[in-house]
């Protein structure tokens, strides 16, 4: 029962390929044999929302994904949210004025899942952003410092498009 | 919380899928796995076998026909939201599905890991049983075809064996429904339901000439309220109408758990196929 | 000196690195060899143990080692965990063994241990390990454990009696004696868990040097870990080094010291290797302190216009099952009780009673919220009576703003008399119902009533104790490349303390801040501290770089005096310089100062100066300022369903002077977000033999975006006299005020059916059962 499986697939824009132990979820897969500790677990039941990447562009609880089903898929994690060259994204920068964080540890979950969030909705009134995050549980910022750092972050998105 | 260890399979044809499920009994289908990954990560489930089902050819699909609208058990919950057909044929189930979970879930989840899980408090099932849609399964010696009333055994319990597959849920299209309406109590955004309900109508001249309303949450599977059905079938479409249904509807023999009472959901079913019904009408949802 | 940062809204040094998933938590660390650890924990609340049995486990794939406690070896085969905080009022201190012996005495307590090389691995060993349990009754309920024939929660004990607080001060029969009006009535107070969300964690590594252990904890008090350790280790603090790396949030039980981490380093030393031991969130619900039930029975004298003249109260309160963190819970359950308010008299018990449960600690205020919840219930009661404005009867029982310093009558934990050092609970109770709009509220009922829905709103004054001795330390340094290096023991779990003290310092050394670097929670980088909890270090640590830093501007001064030959008087310090007034082409860069200062072989140090330009200071907090204020929150009730939507939250705050006002905002807002989940949320729910039952976050809810009205913060500034900074802590107040807030939000939402809402979390059945019972009672 300790079975792995060769997989191929993109993490952060780079071709990976591993021998992914098949009982490992992707949040383990991506910590472990990775080193991408970015992705944090907060609960392993699908809840907390703090493992959330994406997975060909669609955000997705990493905790319950397993590895092995990331064959031929494109994955982003927090680590690959800023530009290669480490401009930060925009959501990154507006948590960072906005005080969107404070232990950091649901972070991570919140940028991907406001990333895949803002890149499908341009012009988000607040009671989207707050569905768009109904599934993160942070304990220590209240939530709206996040919100109005993505409110911040889609306008600039926006105007970055436009101009 | 590291689930046991499992063999697993990822077979790429039904057929193959099929053959799993025959040679090997202790067997989970991973579908979706916004259900079963929590259980087996708690360790709640621990299969032998698990049949990935995600990289099935063919069970992935919306296809609209004469009679049915078909569509594949691994669709997506969020492509059944984002689906034309889906809203034209049975506008419910976009309603429902904005109850289930979150889009970080519904990315992932799947109609047929909704109905094979059968959660008491699940919308998919709920709406699958409001619409009297066709149930497709197959095994590797035969297909089948399920009714969903005849689908929920008991609780959590579908009519499935461990060799059977959902391959397909198939909605009548073409019923002559003028309004319907959803309402779910819930604590929090993607909460599972405390009562939920569904109702359809076709009214003309404004009486309502056909019924159907389905409860979910509060009994041990979701159910028909034929009774209620049968209350509205013929009556005017108005406040003392939806009075009597409501009274009826909080008739129900509901279940309790540690959090709430049966009574409590009791009454909250008559509050939420009363809610149900003014959003048919367009009525405002206050007494 | 500059105020350039203090008070600013600058970015955290901490984010980008946080932002960019290079934090570093417990779980994040990888050393070679290492190995992971994995709890059996007791699936019953109270039981005998008979035997245990590790051999299948031991046999497992991928397993190195299984410890049961006679495993573990001496020390700690026979000694149980330390007591913390023992205090004379004490009666019978329980702690747990390491892990347990003969008995465990809650769901959740580790019975063994087991070492694999992975997380899963270990926890299939785990579901291998045999325990023979004899289940035994349990001490579920606190109402019955001091009564004849309750079971013990300890085999072998005469009582579930851990201590009974009495306090009290003024002539309570003479208040009774001449009241015009007395209440009484009773209240249930259950908090919850922390629920941070990073659970605990543990890994300790043998170091080279023979003996020597690093342990990196997920801790809120690395130097009372290191303390801990060593006594139960037997081993010299200086073998132990402790780091508290990033932490993912605290709120209090990661102040405590656990089984696990002596555990977790006896592993490692036995077996030479990294072991590491990483919480899971169902371990969180049982294996991590939280907080419970309190039942209070209050009686209440006043006179017709809402003067409080005396108070009455018995308090029952749930430890759980040991005592980890001594009676530091229930005492802040009292001391904080007169709250905003000149109390004449008063007269409290509170019994500390233990259960078969989870050992009960501070989580996010402590017993403040249970102490101000039952005050502000009191208020609200007398306004009711007499049929007054509740906003009124505060105002005529506050303390006065000319009343400062005011001594309450109550004791601190320290024994020493508790006295608000300032504040102005008028302005703010004033500032925040205007607000709140209050004036525009009946308009907002009206329009409610249209929809078919109940409005309310609530008042919750405040007062919050902060900045807790003994005290904290900060070393400044200058490097000779001109970097300022704050070393402190304060440990940070997002509170910003790696900017705030940075904030502190680049104004008294008039650098730029993103020249300072913030290293704390290292026992090895400096040498004493106290913990992060309660609110304190932006008062301790916070005024400890202050004074640091004064000294080091002292001595730049004393060295460029003597280099430029001027008086001291006649130099400044600016942008990362220190230079004559006036002329700017005579300066010297700090670095320069730190090279200078750090000795060159056969010359003699200049201007007779001590080597090196760093210093370090200790603030000792020997008086303890006190924050305050008011929260009104707004509510909307539909009363066919018992739903509660919250429409408005207000906080107007005064913590003294802010250094970082994001900062500080954000731990209210925070704050304020747990207390809704506490009054509206959260609930841990048993069944009858004490099992745990809500063990998912599906089943324990706690606030999500959606559902959190906006909340909006006033600031009011009284400065602290306490303390060079002129701040009081922040970090609770949020939750505290939050709680007595929405709960008579809630009530009065029903004011047409005259209920009293005496306890809390509500849920929509139980307040849909108050309408009921209120219906019922009309002709």
């Amino acid at each position: 029962m300790d079975d792995t499986r060769a997989i191929h697939f993109t993490l952060n824009g780079k071709a990976e390929e591993c021998d992914a132990p098949v009982r490992f979820h992707l949040g383990d897969l991506l910590r472990e044999k990775f080193g991408l500790t970015g992705t944090h677990l907060g609960c392993e039941h699908g809840v907390c929302g703090a493992c959330t990447v994406l997975v060909d562009g669609e955000a997705v609880r990493s905790c319950l994904m397993l590895g092995v089903q990331v064959d031929g898929c494109e994955v982003v994690t927090v680590e690959g949210l800023a530009d290669p060259d480490s401009r930060l994204h925009p959501l990154q920068q507006a948590f960072a004025e906005k005080h969107g964080l404070q232990c950091g540890y649901c972070t991570p979950g919140m940028l991907m899942s406001l990333a895949a969030f803002l890149a499908e909705n341009r012009d988000p009134s607040e009671d989207d952003i707050r569905d768009a995050i109904s599934g993160n549980i942070c304990r220590c910022t209240g939530y709206q410092p996040i919100v109005e750092a993505a409110l911040l972050a889609a306008q600039r998105m926006r105007n970055a498009s436009e101009g | 919380m590291k689930s046991a260890g499992f063999v697993y399979h990822q077979p790429s044809s039904v057929d193959e899928l099929l053959g799993l499920l025959a040679a090997h009994e202790d067997n989970r289908i991973l579908a979706g796995g916004q259900s079963l990954m929590p259980m087996m990560n708690m360790r709640f489930v621990q299969p032998e076998h698990l049949i990935d089902a995600n990289r099935v050819d063919g069970l992935n699909y919306i296809r609209e026909e004469s009679n049915w609208l078909r569509i594949g058990a691994m669709t997506r919950q969020k492509t059944l939201m984002q689906s034309d057909a889906v809203t034209r044929h049975c506008p419910l189930m976009r309603v429902a599905l904005q109850h289930v979970g979150h889009f970080q879930t519904r990315n992932r989840g799947t109609i047929g890991g909704s109905l094979c899980h059968l959660d008491p408090a699940a919308e998919l099932p709920l709406i699958s049983l409001l619409y009297d849609a066709s149930l497709t399964v197959r095994s590797a010696a035969e297909t089948r075809t399920i009714s969903a009333s005849e689908w929920p055994l008991a609780y959590m319990l579908p009519a499935i064996g461990p060799d059977e597959a959902l391959i397909e849920i198939a909605l009548p299209v073409g019923a002559d429904w003028t309004h319907q309406g959803f309402f779910e109590l819930a604590r929090r955004r993607g909460d599972f339901a405390i009562a939920s309900a569904a109702v359809l109508l076709s009214i003309s001249d404004g009486i309502i000439r056909k019924a159907a309303v389905a409860l979910g949450a509060v009994t041990q599977t979701p159910c028909r309220l034929t009774d209620v059905e049968a209350l509205l079938v013929g009556q005017r479409a108005d406040a003392q109408t939806i009075a009597a249904a409501t009274a009826q509807a909080a008739k129900i023999e509901a279940f309790s758990d540690a959090y709430y009472s049966a009574q409590y959901r009791q009454r909250m079913a008559g509050v939420a196929v009363e809610r149900a019904l003014n959003a048919a009408l367009g009525a405002p949802d206050h007494g | 000196m500059g105020a350039r940062y203090f008070g600013a809204e600058v970015q955290r040094l901490e984010d980008p690195r946080l932002l960019t998933g290079r934090g570093q938590y417990v779980d994040d660390i990888r050393l070679p060899g290492m190995l992971h650890a994995v709890f059996v924990r007791s699936p019953h609340a109270h039981a005998r143990i008979r035997g245990i049995s590790l051999s299948r486990a031991r046999a497992m794939p991928g397993v190195v080692a299984v410890f049961a406690i006679d495993d573990l070896g001496e020390p700690l085969s026979s000694a149980r965990m330390p007591e913390m905080m023992p205090a004379p009022i004490i009666r019978r201190a329980h702690t747990q063994y390491v892990l347990a012996r003969d008995e465990v005495c809650y769901v959740g307590e580790p019975v063994a241990m087991v070492v694999a090389d992975s997380r899963h691995r270990a926890e299939d060993a785990a579901s291998a390990v045999d325990v023979d349990y004899e289940v035994i009754p349990a001490v579920v309920d606190i109402r019955s454990a001091l009564g004849e024939g309750a079971p013990r929660a300890h085999l072998g004990t005469i009582d579930n009696l851990a201590a009974r607080l009495e306090v009290g001060f003024g002539d309570i029969e003479a208040a009774f004696a001449k009241a015009e009006h007395q209440l009484e009535f009773s209240l249930e107070q259950h908090r919850g868990i922390a629920h941070s969300m990073e659970g605990r964690a543990v890994l300790a590594s043998p170091e080279p040097t023979p003996g020597r252990l690093t342990v990196w904890t997920a801790t809120q008090s690395p130097y009372l870990v290191r303390r801990q350790l060593a006594r139960v280790l037997q081993k010299d603090e200086q073998d132990l080094r402790v780091i508290a790396p990033d932490v993912g949030g605290g709120f209090g039980p990661k102040s405590v010291f656990y089984p696990e981490e002596p555990a977790i380093a006896a592993a490692a030393l036995k077996l030479g290797r990294p072991v590491k031991w990483a919480e899971d969130r169902r371990e969180h619900f049982v294996a991590t302190v939280n907080q419970r039930d309190q039942y209070w029975n209050l009686s209440v004298a006043f006179d017709g216009s809402g003067r409080i003249l005396g108070i009455r109260a018995r308090v029952l309160h749930d430890n759980g099952a040991y005592l980890p963190y001594g009676v530091i819970l229930p005492v802040t359950s009292l001391a904080p009780f007169p709250g905003a308010y000149a109390l004449p008299a008063l007269k409290a018990t509170l019994d500390v009673i233990y259960t078969n449960s989870t050992p009960t600690a501070p989580v996010r205020g402590a017993g403040r919220p249970n102490a101000i919840f039952a005050i502000e219930r009191v208020i609200d009661r007398v306004a009711d009576h007499l049929g007054l404005d509740p906003a009124e009867v505060r105002r005529r029982n506050f303390i006065r703003a000319d009343q400062f310093p005011y001594v309450t009558g109550m004791k601190a934990r320290d024994g020493s008399p508790v006295a608000y050092d300032s504040g102005d609970y008028h302005a703010c109770l004033d500032k925040a119902l205007e607000m709140a709009d209050i004036a525009g509220f009946e308009k907002r009922c009206e329009a409610a009533r249209a929809r078919g829905r109940l409005r309310g709103i609530g008042i919750g004054s405040f007062i919050e104790d902060t900045g807790l001795g003994p005290f904290e330390g900060a070393t400044v340094r200058i490097t000779p490349q001109g970097t300022v290096q704050v070393l402190t023991g304060a440990a940070s779990q997002g509170q910003g303390h790696a900017t705030t003290l940075a904030q502190v310092v680049a104004d008294v050394l008039a650098v730029d801040i993103t020249r300072v670097t913030v290293i704390g929670a290292d026992t090895d980088r400096f040498p004493y501290g106290a913990g992060t909890i309660a609110s304190r270090i932006a008062v301790t640590a916070g005024s400890s770089a202050h004074m640091a830093a004064v000294e080091v501007r002292e001595k730049i001064l004393k060295y460029a005096s003597h280099h430029f030959e001027v008086a001291e008087q006649d130099l400044e310090l600016s942008d990362g310089h220190v230079q004559v007034i006036g002329v700017p082409n005579l300066k010297i860069p700090l670095g320069d100062v730190a090279f200078a200062l750090s000795g060159t072989v056969g010359q003699r140090m200049p201007a007779n100066l001590k080597p090196g330009l760093e210093a370090t200071a200790y603030f000792e907090a020997t008086a303890t300022p006190h924050s305050g204020g008011t929260t009104v929150a707004e509510v909307e009730v539909d009363p066919d369903t018992g739903m509660v939507e919250l429409v408005n939250h207000v906080i107007v705050h005064d913590c003294g002077r802010i250094i970082h006002p994001g900062i500080v905002d954000g731990q209210i807002t925070g704050g304020a977000v747990h207390g809704i989940g506490n009054a509206l949320f959260e609930e841990m729910v048993y069944d009858g033999s004490g099992q745990p039952v809500s063990m998912t976050l599906g089943e324990y809810l706690m606030p999500t975006a959606p559902e959190m009205p906006p909340i909006r913060i006033g600031h009011l500034e009284t400065p602290s006299p306490l303390n060079p900074l002129g701040v009081k802590g922040a970090g609770e107040s949020g939750t505290i005020s939050a709680i007595p807030a929405v709960i008579r939000a809630v009530e009065d939402a029903l004011k047409p059916y005259r209920v009293f809402v005496h306890r809390y979390p509500l849920n929509p059945e139980r307040v849909l059962r108050w309408i009921d019972a209120a219906r019922q009672g009309e002709p």
